[in-house]
Formats: structure tokens, C-alpha cells, sequence
């Protein structure tokens, strides 16, 4: 009898012991203080500044709203989200919200009304911002003109949509944390990885997920499938790749969207389009010193493909280099060396011969402009190939590509090209 | 000293433990908080993405291209269609992601561009007389019993377009023509409010919009057509596009 009330004693403090745990954060509401920043033409430009270094804009306006009214479609793997209304309206924006109500969302990742926010808004990276920088992007978002939009409810089945799914999920990956500078390191590497940790949320994109949509540490920058996007991030830590000149390229692509011998495309060419663009020298070159010391890690297995080898391989890289004759020399060159600053190099592009070719296969089949800068205003753009060339074709092409000038990596099977 | 601090209020607090605690129900949260300037030829280099479908300087042959041909379209009309794809209005896919990163700017500097070439010429095509039965009397007088404008009254007697945001309707292939009169019937392509295309392809047949895009596709177009400089009467329906 005496075994049964201590196993039952045991098991209730073992329970009540998680449950304080797991609701820790609903017993226990951060506090957050209440000051009020003073609104200055000074302060809504440094805060107009740090939303461009936060790319606000980029997730927070619908394809056909105004700026920063929210809106945006948000593909996730778990459902299909609505970025919310930024402007100072008071029934569908932030208007009643104060600088503490916008410092919790960005900093512990709760809503005015203590609602926990979905990791779509990456506040596992905000919440390294400080409350200087927080308050000025709050008082800039103030300054903008109200808008009544209302953000629809998000589209997700059960269990995503309630809102245990999303304490557990603030619970077993989220804590709040404050950049701590490291003393050993310079200011400005310092400053580059609060950048680039924090505001600019890189780690959002460049570092794949777990099963419940959590970036994975081991992973850390590494590139691979951005999830719920059809494109793949290149890795950012190839510190040991990295000389001066490929400082001054990476410095130049995320400035002009277009470097002597790289464009960016895709989803990176709406960030440089919306916001590393406006970043300072200084910003970009901190950025990148902290880029380029970041430790190697494994680049995460490409989906699984056909693998095409032997002889099959050599016909068709040597069909590619045909097809290359005909449609691609034009521009790319004969030796894959492009022409500076119009027409990427092929020779030792990472977008080529990365471990997935979906990026290489996305620009065949459907082109793109280099992104619109203010150093590159009319930037040159790939045409679509997808009504010029069959999938055996663009297969052929990207086989040859991806190994043609001292370029190595795996062939791609016609098959693939179906998938698109 | 004591910082002062804001939280949620305990009422809240209280009903979002309740509400969590319901484990294995599911409960439906509320919303998330959740360098140069271009010279002319310079343009047709960076251009290439569009010469792909529409043809050296924008001048795709009919007889080939689905694609339309846009070298010399009023500047007004193609930058609104630029902006249309960029914002959702028009259905495209690759159309879509090409803009999402070009400046506005720079889609004015692409509409003049293709607004300053010249339009291909291109032959009368003959189709058969059934095909196109009526069309000519819909494109030149309209259908006023059901209030459908002639296309003339708009897109110019020559129909060739008027500046600034008309575009001429020669030197289009049928299967083109008839899909965007199906698309503005059908929502799916869309202009600036009121949009006259839409209220007028919902008043047309199927039949007649079949008969109509053949009849203009076998239309000649006339070497150095250009589009009017301005309509000269008054639009006969408003038209938010032409603004």
C-alpha cells in the first residue's frame, strides 16, 4: 500500500514538475520595460535602416498591398501563413501596440496579447536584436501610413494550428537571448554577427530544418533545401575557400546584386533587392568578416536522384555540350568564363555544381533577372528555356555544366527535369 | 528602483492556461502576430530573358510564336502589363518571378524600350469566311443591343492602338488573342478598377471571341503602323487602365 501513494506522490510531482516546465512561459510572462522611445527624424531613420537590415519589408508586403501591410503568402511544410500588418493601424496593424508589446514579439516571440507567435517570424534570430534597435524599428513602423489590412487566419491543419503546438515548439526550441559581444574578436566581426545572426536572419534561409521546422545546429549555415521554397540556399561557411577576391565578390553581390563573375537569383535576389542593397560598407563588410570565419560544416545530402553513370553519363554531357553550342555559348562563353558583370561564369560557380542541381535546373527552365540595385539599376536577365528545350535536352545541359572546365558534380537524369 | 514592466494581463494568462491545458483538443489560435545608363543596344543585351519568347526586339512572328509580339506597343499599355504580372493581376509564372526584383524604373526603361521598336510587318492571313462570320461587324460596330463597344472605338479605327495605354490588336496570333479575352472574361487577367476588358469579354459568347480573334489574327499588319496619338473621341465605357 505504502509503494502505491510514494509511486503515486513520484508520479504527481513528476507531472506537475513538466507541467510548470512546459507552461513555464504562460505561469511566468516575460516582463518586459515599459519605456517609451522618443520619436525623432533621427531615430525613424535608424530604425528605416534596421528594417532594410531585417528585410521587413520583403516578408510583411503581399505581391499587389502597399509596403509593410502584410499579407504575404508564407509556404511552410506545416501550413500556409499570413505575415502580418506591420502599419500603425490600430484594428489591423500594430497602432495600439507600444515599443515593450513590439520588443516581447521580437525578443520572446509573443504578441501584444501574450500570444505565441509561429516560428515563420524568425524571432529565434530577433531575439538577439536590442532593445535600442527593436524601439527604433518599432518608431519607424509608427511613422509609416496606417493601412486597414486585415492578415488572414493562417492555414494549418490540427495539431499546427493550436496553440499547445505552439508553446511546445517555443518550449524545445526557443529561448530568448541577448548578443553577448565576444572580447577576443574585432568590432566589426562582432558587429557582423549580430548582423548576421540577429536582424538579417541568414541562418532562416542558409541552415536546413529539423522534422518540426527547427534549423539544425550541425548543419549551421551549411545551405541546402530552404523549406517551403523551391530553391536551395547556397552554404555560407566556406571560410576556406574564401580569399580577398571572393570578399570583394560576395561584397559586391549582396551591394549590386551582380559581382564580376556571379548574379544572385531567386529568393537571395529579393533580399539584395529589398535590403542588403541599402546596407552600409561598413554593415557588408562586418557581415562578411563574420561570414568568413564561420566554422565548416557537412553541406546537408541533396534529395535523392536518378544517378546516372557509366555510359549513359558520357552521352549525356556530351548531347549537353551541344545543346551548350547552341543556346548557351552565346552569352556564357566557350570556356564557361561568361562576360563581367552581365553574363555569369559557369567555370567554378558554386550555384552550378552545387550538391543539388535544382538551383541550375530552376534557371534553365525559367531564367530570371539579377535583381534591380541602385548600383546595377538595369540588370541583364537568363531567358526561360522551358518551352525551347526538352527535359532530355535540359538534363543534357546541366550534365554538361556541372562538369565541363574543371567543374565536378553529379549528372542529371532526364527523369528529374519532369519533376519541374 | 524598480523597472516598471508590462504583461500580459492575468485574465488572459488564466484563460490561455485553461485553453492550453486542454490537451488533445484542438484549438484554433487566433491570428499570428505573426552604372550605366543603357544605350539602346546595351538594352538588348540585358534584354535577353524577353527575346527568348518574344522575338529580337520584341517583334515574335505570329506565324510562329505564340508569345505576342510587343515592339511598338504604347510604352503606357506594356509598362501597365509589367506591373500587372509583378503584382498578381496577370497570371504568369516566370513572367512573375522576372519582376518580383526589378525596380519599377527599370520597367519603365523595358516598356519604352519595346515601345521604340518597330512592329514587324505581317500579311493577311485568310481563314475561312464561317470562322469569322460577324466578327467584322462586332470589331467595327460593337454589338449596342447588349452594349458591347466596338473594338474600334478604342483600339482605333486602324486598330493599332492609341497612346498612351491602348494597344493595337494586329499581328497577334488567334490562340493569343482569344486566351486573354477568355482570361479577362474569367477574372484570371486583370487591370486597373473599372476594367472595361473584363466587363466587356463577360458580355461576349465564346463563340464570338473565337470568331473575333481569328478575324484580327488574319488581319495585315501594315508596315510602320503605329498606334494613334490619341483616340479621337471619348472611350465609350470608363477604363481604369487608361488613366
Amino acid at each position: 500500500m505504502k509503494w502505491v501513494l510514494s509511486l503515486t506522490a513520484v508520479l504527481a510531482v513528476t507531472v506537475i514538475g513538466l507541467a510548470v516546465w512546459f507552461f513555464w512561459p504562460v505561469l511566468n510572462p516575460p516582463a518586459v520595460a515599459t519605456t517609451t522611445p522618443t520619436t525623432t527624424a533621427a531615430m525613424i531613420e535608424r530604425g528605416a535602416y534596421l528594417a532594410r537590415v531585417g528585410n521587413c519589408i520583403g516578408c510583411h508586403t503581399a505581391e499587389d498591398g502597399p509596403d509593410y501591410a502584410g499579407g504575404r503568402r508564407v509556404p511552410t511544410p506545416f501550413g500556409t501563413v499570413f505575415t502580418s500588418n506591420l502599419t500603425p493601424d490600430a484594428e489591423t496593424g500594430l497602432g495600439n501596440w507600444t515599443a515593450a508589446d513590439f520588443y516581447r514579439a521580437m525578443h520572446h516571440g509573443q504578441a501584444k496579447d501574450g500570444t505565441f507567435l509561429l516560428p515563420a517570424f524568425p524571432f529565434t534570430n530577433y531575439t538577439r536584436v536590442t532593445r535600442e534597435d527593436s524601439d527604433a524599428i518599432y518608431v519607424f513602423l509608427q511613422s509609416l501610413a496606417p493601412v486597414k489590412r486585415v492578415t488572414p487566419e493562417p492555414e494549418m491543419a490540427f495539431p499546427y494550428n493550436t496553440l499547445l503546438a505552439r508553446l511546445g515548439w517555443q518550449r524545445l526550441f526557443f529561448r530568448p537571448a541577448t548578443f553577448e559581444p565576444v572580447p577576443e574578436r574585432t568590432d566589426a566581426w562582432n558587429r557582423g554577427r549580430y548582423l548576421v545572426e540577429g536582424l538579417g536572419h541568414c541562418s532562416a534561409c542558409h541552415t536546413i530544418r529539423g522534422p518540426l521546422g527547427e534549423e539544425r545546429e550541425d548543419y549551421e549555415y551549411a545551405g541546402g533545401r530552404i523549406a517551403g521554397m523551391e530553391w536551395d540556399a547556397l552554404p555560407l561557411n566556406v571560410s576556406e575557400r574564401m580569399d580577398e577576391v571572393d570578399k570583394a565578390e560576395l561584397k559586391q553581390l549582396l551591394h549590386a546584386g551582380t559581382s564580376r563573375d556571379n548574379v544572385t537569383s531567386g529568393p537571395m535576389a529579393e533580399v539584395v533587392f529589398n535590403s542588403t542593397q541599402y546596407l552600409t560598407d561598413a554593415d557588408l563588410d562586418a557581415m562578411i568578416a563574420y561570414i568568413s570565419s564561420l566554422p565548416i560544416k557537412p553541406e546537408p545530402e541533396p534529395r535523392a536522384s536518378t544517378k546516372v553513370e557509366g555510359q549513359r553519363r558520357a552521352d549525356l554531357i556530351k548531347q549537353g555540350s551541344a545543346v551548350y553550342q547552341a543556346h548557351c555559348e552565346t552569352c556564357h562563353g566557350s570556356d564557361g568564363e561568361g562576360r563581367a558583370y552581365a553574363y555569369p561564369a559557369l567555370a567554378g560557380n558554386p550555384l552550378v555544381t552545387a550538391p543539388s542541381a535544382n538551383n541550375a535546373i530552376r534557371m534553365v527552365l525559367y531564367g530570371g533577372f539579377a535583381p534591380s540595385t541602385g548600383a546595377n539599376p538595369q540588370p541583364y536577365g537568363m531567358p526561360p528555356f522551358s518551352h525551347q528545350l526538352d527535359d532530355e535536352d535540359v538534363a543534357a545541359v546541366i550534365s554538361y555544366i556541372r562538369n565541363a572546365w574543371g567543374n565536378r558534380a553529379s549528372a542529371v537524369a532526364p527523369i528529374e527535369i519532369s519533376d519541374y | 528602483m524598480t523597472i516598471p514592466t508590462s504583461s500580459p494581463t492575468p485574465g488572459y494568462r488564466i484563460a490561455l492556461a485553461v485553453l492550453a491545458l486542454a490537451i488533445g483538443l484542438g484549438i484554433t489560435t487566433r491570428t499570428l502576430a505573426a552604372d550605366e545608363p543603357a544605350s539602346e543596344a546595351g538594352m538588348g543585351e540585358r534584354l535577353q530573358a524577353c527575346s527568348g519568347c518574344h522575338g529580337e526586339r520584341g517583334r515574335s512572328d505570329p506565324e510562329h510564336a505564340y508569345f505576342p509580339a510587343i515592339a511598338g506597343k504604347p510604352a503606357g499599355y506594356l509598362f501597365e502589363q509589367l506591373i500587372n504580372f509583378k503584382k498578381g493581376r496577370r497570371h504568369h509564372d516566370i513572367m512573375q518571378s522576372m519582376f518580383a526584383v526589378l525596380s519599377d524604373q527599370y520597367l519603365q526603361d523595358i516598356a519604352e524600350y519595346y515601345a521604340g521598336q518597330t512592329p514587324r510587318h505581317s500579311a493577311a492571313v485568310s481563314h475561312p469566311a464561317a470562322e469569322t462570320r460577324g466578327a467584322e461587324t462586332l470589331v467595327f460596330q460593337g454589338a449596342p443591343d447588349r452594349d458591347i463597344p466596338a473594338c474600334a472605338a478604342c483600339h482605333g479605327k486602324a486598330l493599332t492602338g492609341a497612346l498612351p495605354t491602348i494597344p493595337g490588336l494586329l499581328g497577334l496570333r488567334s490562340e493569343y488573342l482569344a486566351a486573354q479575352l477568355g482570361a479577362w472574361r474569367e477574372g484570371t487577367r486583370r487591370a486597373a478598377a473599372p476594367d472595361c476588358m473584363h466587363t466587356i469579354a463577360q458580355r461576349l459568347r465564346s463563340d464570338e471571341i473565337d470568331r473575333v480573334s481569328k478575324w484580327l489574327a488574319s488581319q495585315p499588319y501594315p508596315t510602320g503602323a503605329k498606334p494613334l496619338p490619341q483616340l479621337p473621341d471619348p472611350l465609350p465605357i470608363p477604363c481604369g487602365a487608361s488613366r
